[in-house]
């Protein structure tokens, strides 16, 4: 149970919010030239981090826009909020 | 085997006030070396070190765990035990289980509490109702007891749960697994304890996997809080942490971390002998021997390892209850906590080899790990010591996220995970 600061809304509680999971991962650019390990790697392979992860989450209950979210998974403590598109905070 | 616990060495120890019981596993230092070591001291990593020292004859191996012995999962999750998956693989897998559930108190000479008080599944839409049906010729066909049951025999199975067509959520039917039901939880880690113990198994607590050690494309040893252990095989058995304890090896698992919850209420008189699942709505329960109604809640949808959940997934799962239960709606929680899960893709579990030769990874249990406690350590045993999978854990390879050939039980597995 956390509040985050939605860049489009403000700071809202957690529960309005869905996660989408681990951010950055880019999609195939040429999906027919895959090996089975790479889709495996796609889909299904994640870092898991605990620690610093960078994560999408979506404002459901609001005004329904993605963006990122740079959190400590060990702690639930959000470091920094980035739009989709924006690069990540390097700090 | 020495100091058997029995009726006499209670009346023996009686005459001293019972301060004279000796410890049910001693607590050593490791050792330089160990032939295998199981990392993860809970329900099952005791297991797996278990029926490695009983059945593959492995004596000279360690538990390794960071806290002490069953104070992760194993004492956080709501005891309940059954076997009614829909898919073969799983049916095989989670039923080979609850066969050695049956027979694990007299086996280990120490009360588990196995009450095979049955698990009821709740149909609440008509998909719901297909789906049960499905499941339950699945389950028969697979050898393993299940009926359907409607509204009616529901009620008469279950009294107190309102089954008024006018609630939000109406129960259509349910299933009824009678073999099914709970156990001890932490008798189930302190039992496996005490077996692996007497065999020779040293049990190291508080005890941290810093690094894995490496030469090439096999394991060396691990270095730990309490030194560096060599060993040419590691088992991995850290449940929330298992991505943790990969990344050490340089690999990378399907996994994703999530906080569960589960909460406790007061202790009251009997009132509930069965345990009661929905699906739908997401909310079970079922009645501790001291007369705890225990809980279970969902996952969060995201990653945490803070053992701690939303509020509002608690505010869900009393909102079902209540509904389901109007008789629990001045019942007081006493207690409320959450566990992290380590949940796959396809919600089944991994019982593997992997590419690296001695490192082995039992995890992805996900919500629903001590039903397979007995079954998960013998099967893992098994694929450790004959390096290769038993033919029941054999679709449970890492290799099925390559392959493809999943065995999707989200959604199929009588609850959503």
């Amino acid at each position: 149970m956390f509040i985050i600061n939605c860049p489009y809304c403000g700071e809202r509680e957690q529960s309005e919010f869905k996660a989408g999971g681990e951010a950055h991962i880019v999609r195939p650019k040429q999906p027919t030239e895959l090996s089975d390990d790479q889709w495996a790697e796609y889909l299904f392979m994640r870092k898991n981090i605990k620690g610093i992860q960078f994560e999408r989450w979506v404002h459901t209950h609001g005004c329904r826009k993605w963006f990122n979210v740079v959190r400590d998974t060990s702690n639930d403590v959000i470091e920094a909020v980035y739009k989709m598109g924006e690069k990540p905070p390097t700090k | 085997m020495k100091n058997k616990y029995s009726i006499f060495s209670l009346i023996k120890n009686a005459f001293s006030y019972h301060e004279n019981w000796e410890k049910a596993w001693k607590d050593p230092e490791p050792k330089k070396e160990y032939d295998a070591i199981i990392v993860g001291g809970g329900g099952h990593g005791l297991a797996t070190a278990y029926y490695l020292a009983k059945k593959h004859n492995m004596k000279n191996i360690a538990v390794v765990e960071k806290g002490w012995i069953g104070g992760g999962n194993t004492g956080r999750n709501t005891t309940i035990i059954r076997s009614n998956y829909l898919w073969d693989a799983s049916a095989g897998l989670y039923d080979h289980a609850l066969k050695i559930w049956e027979g694990l108190s007299q086996e280990l000479n120490y009360n588990v509490m196995f009450s095979q008080r049955g698990v009821m599944n709740l149909a609440h839409n008509l998909q719901d109702v297909r789906d049960l049906k499905r499941r339950t010729h699945a389950n028969r066909l697979n050898g393993i007891d299940a009926v359907y049951l409607n509204t009616e025999q529901v009620k008469k199975f279950c009294p107190i749960i309102n089954t008024s067509p006018d609630i939000r959520y109406p129960v259509l039917g349910g299933t009824l697994q009678k073999r099914a039901g709970t156990a001890r939880h932490d008798a189930v880690a302190w039992g496996y304890a005490r077996g692996a113990d007497q065999m020779g198994v040293d049990i190291i607590q508080n005890c941290e996997v810093k690094s894995i050690k490496r030469n090439g494309d096999s394991v060396e040893g691990i270095e730990t809080t309490k030194g560096y252990i060599k060993t040419n095989k590691i088992g991995v058995v850290a449940a929330g942490h298992s991505s943790v304890i990969a990344n050490m090896a340089g690999l990378k698992l399907p996994l994703e971390s999530k906080p569960l919850q589960a909460l406790v209420s007061e202790p009251v008189k009997p009132i509930i002998d069965t345990v009661v699942m929905s699906n739908a709505v997401h909310a079970y329960v079922s009645q501790s021997d001291k007369g705890e109604l225990v809980i279970g809640a969902g996952t969060d949808d995201y990653v945490s390892y803070s053992q701690k959940g939303s509020h509002d997934i608690v505010e869900g799962t009393l909102n079902a209850i209540l509904e389901l239960y109007p008789i629990f709606s001045r019942m007081r929680m006493l207690r409320q906590w959450g566990g992290i899960v380590d949940i796959c893709p396809d919600a089944s579990p991994i019982i593997s080899k992997t590419s690296i030769k001695g490192l082995y990874f039992n995890c992805g249990w996900g919500t629903g790990g001590f039903k397979a406690t007995p079954g998960s350590g013998d099967l893992f045993a098994h694929t450790i010591a004959n390096d290769e999978p038993h033919k029941l854990n054999a679709a449970f390879n890492i290799n099925r996220f390559v392959s493809g050939d999943l065995v999707d039980e989200h959604g199929a597995a009588a609850v959503a995970h």
